[in-house]
């Protein structure tokens, strides 16, 4: 059977690495050394590493002790929210309270159920509004209510299924006034919006890797000298001694070099591909009259585009587009392959039904004009059919 | 055609599915996710419905080399199979789920939603066979492997659900297609069969309606009775576990006084009567069924042929008669154009189906499905509403 070729609109799931990254990180898998040992291969191997920390820190604004790599973003993650919360609530019991919002990555949410269970934190995620944009009136509130049990706030810099950028200046502020640490998940974020490390305020932040055209497996919590963070992960302590396990010297120089590529390429990117996306969402809207486009229309994500389609079901159009090679996303967590209504429409306000009739298109670099006009061509078809198969 | 292939993450939907793709077919393969929470139901590599079962389907559709999804039917699923099973139980019946999931599911919803999709049929592992008449129409006969053939739970499907159906396995007997998995480089070669339902996890039916129909539960105990004294033998603590024809667990101190083994004779669900005696009075050769369902032709004179009772039970030569009830149903019209549509409601059917058994059969219980058989062909199917004996009083039957 020809398959026709492929038309990848899910850079938000996971984006082509860059060759600049590709070639930092094969320069390297053949080199032998592992980065804690003391003579001059394992010399060698700890300045790739420290030089990789460096270009993230410069990249990013950040100084270079606050880069600890990680396997990727669930585990920045985890660290983050598991580790500050402990080592706050270590210094002052009366600190339980874990803060954030509805629309969270599950990266974020199950640590925090967890902590919940397990561990008696007091967690209260936030409502936002139709656009899934934060409700920060309602974090102030939560806040104000008590802030000496507060342990820490999270709050997402970009949300991954419906494109909208969070208010987390405004998070900030506030949390500064209370004296509170606050970590963002700005895995979608990094290389697509603007991130300043030192000038957003925030004391730590998760990235990773295969978002930005680096390699999978890899990725970083930043995190400010200051913040006290409990190790998750035990063992040689190679990552200031919150985190353990051998250093990927390979991985990490990949990763750093698709931060600064993607980083130093990022307005030009965000100008080409927002583009792009805003020619799609039109082009969509106009072949199917009925559907909807989600999320905050002017503070998202540049390649972004979510959109409901009344009547039909986000399954059956995905498996009919994946059948014309056009590939993209449910946007829904699947555990298992089963797919449930996405969490974050549900925030939103939608019904059960929008959130099932609900597919995210994701642009990144490699996305061409081509692409969306293969899109266009098939989506109202597509939907026809869907519709057609709802109906039985 | 584009087929839609049913995978279960077992051994013969996978061949099936292969030999679809390699018949030429545009195959796409889809797990049914028929669990809300896919945990709850049976754990380990028996069943249908766990992570693991959709991982070893996914396996599969790779090494065949078809696109593969996994189809969220766990609300349809829950309400028209889940829930049906256990109004039958509270009503005081015995029903067969696989025969309801294949009405209401797999060729019902999934059907309908693949021909919307523009798939041509539907193809599962079900070991049966389906072959064009000298009437053009589609007819359905027993698999070749007679251990295997599952004919019996396909006997709910109409006209229109199998000229949508292709069963690429009806010709093979499961060794041959557990040897031809392997051939194939089908990780599940080697799977277990799945036997119990697989929604109940563990395998204890009756433990399992204990907990999930709690007060709807058609009564919390009652008195195990001897159909020959009338003697009150013991209590028991539910008719819920009981099935008519079980021998063993019936917890009572006394043997009879013939000294013979005593069989559930009866099943009184309003007083929790479970009435007990020897197997002689577990004879029954008259059924009354109710909600038939004909895969062609409805009969129009009585059927000399055969019928089945239970899945992979004997077969009873028979006579089966059609009898129009006085339905007074709107609009109704006959009773044959149901096969026009695959969703139409069986209920609605204004047929009763009578049966005469030439031999007697031993334990059936009202809500058991028989399965009208024409030699191999299978004609129709009919849900048991109640059971005689014809020369004595009777057993299981109208009360």
């Amino acid at each position: 059977m020809n398959s026709p070729p492929t038309v990848y609109l899910d850079h938000a799931a996971t984006t082509p690495m860059l060759p600049a990254a590709v070639s930092a990180m094969t320069a390297h898998l053949l080199d032998v050394g592992n980065p804690s040992s003391l003579h001059a291969s394992g010399r060698q191997a700890r300045r790739i590493v420290e030089e990789s920390r460096e270009t993230i820190a410069s990249t990013l604004n950040c100084r270079p002790g606050e880069v600890v790599f990680t396997s990727g973003g669930t585990e920045a993650d985890n660290l983050a929210l598991k580790g500050i919360f402990w080592a706050r609530r270590a210094a002052d019991p009366a600190r339980t309270r874990i803060l954030s919002t509805s629309v969270e990555h599950h990266a974020v949410l199950d640590p925090l159920h967890w902590l919940a269970e397990r561990e008696g934190a007091q967690v209260e995620l936030l409502p936002v509004d139709r656009q899934a944009r934060l409700d920060v009136d309602a974090l102030r509130a939560a806040v104000e209510r008590d802030p000496a049990s507060m342990a820490l706030i999270s709050v997402m810099w970009a949300n991954n299924e419906v494109g909208t950028l969070q208010p987390v200046d405004e998070v900030v502020a506030l949390a500064a006034e209370h004296g509170i640490p606050v970590h963002t998940d700005a895995v979608q974020a990094v290389g697509a919006v603007p991130v300043d490390f030192a000038a957003s305020g925030v004391d730590a932040l998760t990235l990773t890797g295969h978002k930005v055209g680096g390699p999978y497996g890899v990725g970083a919590l930043v995190v400010r000298r200051e913040v006290d963070v409990t190790a998750l992960v035990h063992g040689g302590g190679q990552e200031r001694d919150i985190r353990s396990g051998t250093i990927d010297t390979p991985a990490i120089a990949g990763l750093a070099a698709a931060v600064e590529l993607s980083v130093k390429q990022q307005a030009e990117h965000a100008a080409r591909i927002s583009r792009l996306r805003d020619r799609l969402v039109a082009g969509v809207l106009d072949a199917v009259p009925t559907a909807v486009a989600n999320g905050d229309p002017t503070r998202r994500l540049p390649g972004n585009a979510h959109l409901t389609f009344p009547g039909c079901e986000g399954d059956s159009l995905l498996m009919l587009l994946d059948a014309r090679g056009i590939e993209c996303s449910t946007g829904s967590a699947c555990s298992a392959g089963v797919p449930q209504a996405s969490h974050v429409l549900l925030a939103m306000g939608c019904s059960d039904e929008e959130a099932r009739s609900s597919l995210r298109f994701s642009l990144g670099h490699t996305s061409t004009p081509g692409d969306v006009d293969a899109l266009l061509e098939a989506i109202g078809p597509v939907v026809e059919r869907a519709r057609a198969a709802k109906r039985h | 055609m584009k087929v839609l292939a049913a995978m279960s993450g077992g051994v013969d939907s996978a061949v099936a599915a292969a030999r679809a793709a390699e018949a030429g077919h545009d195959v796409t393969g889809i797990h049914l996710a028929l669990s809300r929470n896919p945990q709850s139901y049976r754990s380990g590599a028996r069943g249908c419905c766990t992570i693991e079962d959709s991982n070893d389907a996914r396996r599969a559709a790779d090494v065949i080399g078809i696109p593969f999804y996994v189809w969220d039917l766990s609300d349809r699923f829950h309400e028209d199979v889940v829930e049906d099973f256990l109004d039958e139980y509270a009503a005081g019946r015995t029903p067969n789920p696989c025969l309801r999931c294949n009405e209401k599911i797999k060729f019902a919803a999934v059907l309908d939603r693949a021909l919307g999709l523009g798939f041509d049929a539907v193809a599962t592992g079900h070991y049966a066979q389906l072959r064009t008449g000298a009437d053009g129409l589609i007819e359905m006969h027993r698999a070749v492997d007679h251990g295997k053939d599952q004919s019996y739970v396909l006997g709910v499907l109409d006209q229109e659900q199998l000229a949508h159906s292709v069963f690429p396995l009806g010709d093979s007997r499961k060794e041959d297609v557990r040897r031809e998995a392997a051939a194939r480089g089908l990780l599940v070669a080697d799977k277990p069969d799945s036997h119990d339902i697989c929604f109940v996890a563990d395998g204890d039916n009756a433990g399992w309606l204990r907990e999930k129909l709690g007060d709807r539960a058609p009564n919390q105990g009652g008195d195990i009775v001897d159909a020959t004294t009338g003697d009150v033998l013991g209590r028991h603590e539910g008719t819920v576990g009981f099935t008519i024809g079980q021998r063993k667990g019936l917890r009572i101190g006394r043997p009879a006084p013939d000294g013979k083994p005593r069989f559930v004779l009866d099943i009184e669900p309003v007083s929790g009567t479970v009435t007990v005696g020897p197997r002689e009075r577990l004879a029954i050769d008259r059924i009354t069924g109710v909600r038939a369902r004909w895969c062609g032709t409805v009969p129009s004179e009585p059927l000399h042929g055969t019928v089945q009772l239970r899945a992979h039970g004997d077969e009873h030569r028979a006579v089966v008669s059609v009898v129009s009830t006085s339905s007074t149903t709107e609009g109704a019209g006959s009773t044959t154009e149901g096969a026009g549509s695959t969703t139409e409601e069986a209920g609605s059917t204004t047929e009763e189906v009578r049966i005469e058994l030439l031999d007697p059969a031993y334990g059936i219980a009202p809500g058991q499905a028989a399965v009208i058989y024409d030699g191999s062909r299978v004609v129709g199917s009919a849900t048991i509403a109640s059971t005689a004996r014809a020369s004595v009083a009777p057993a299981g039957g109208p009360r």
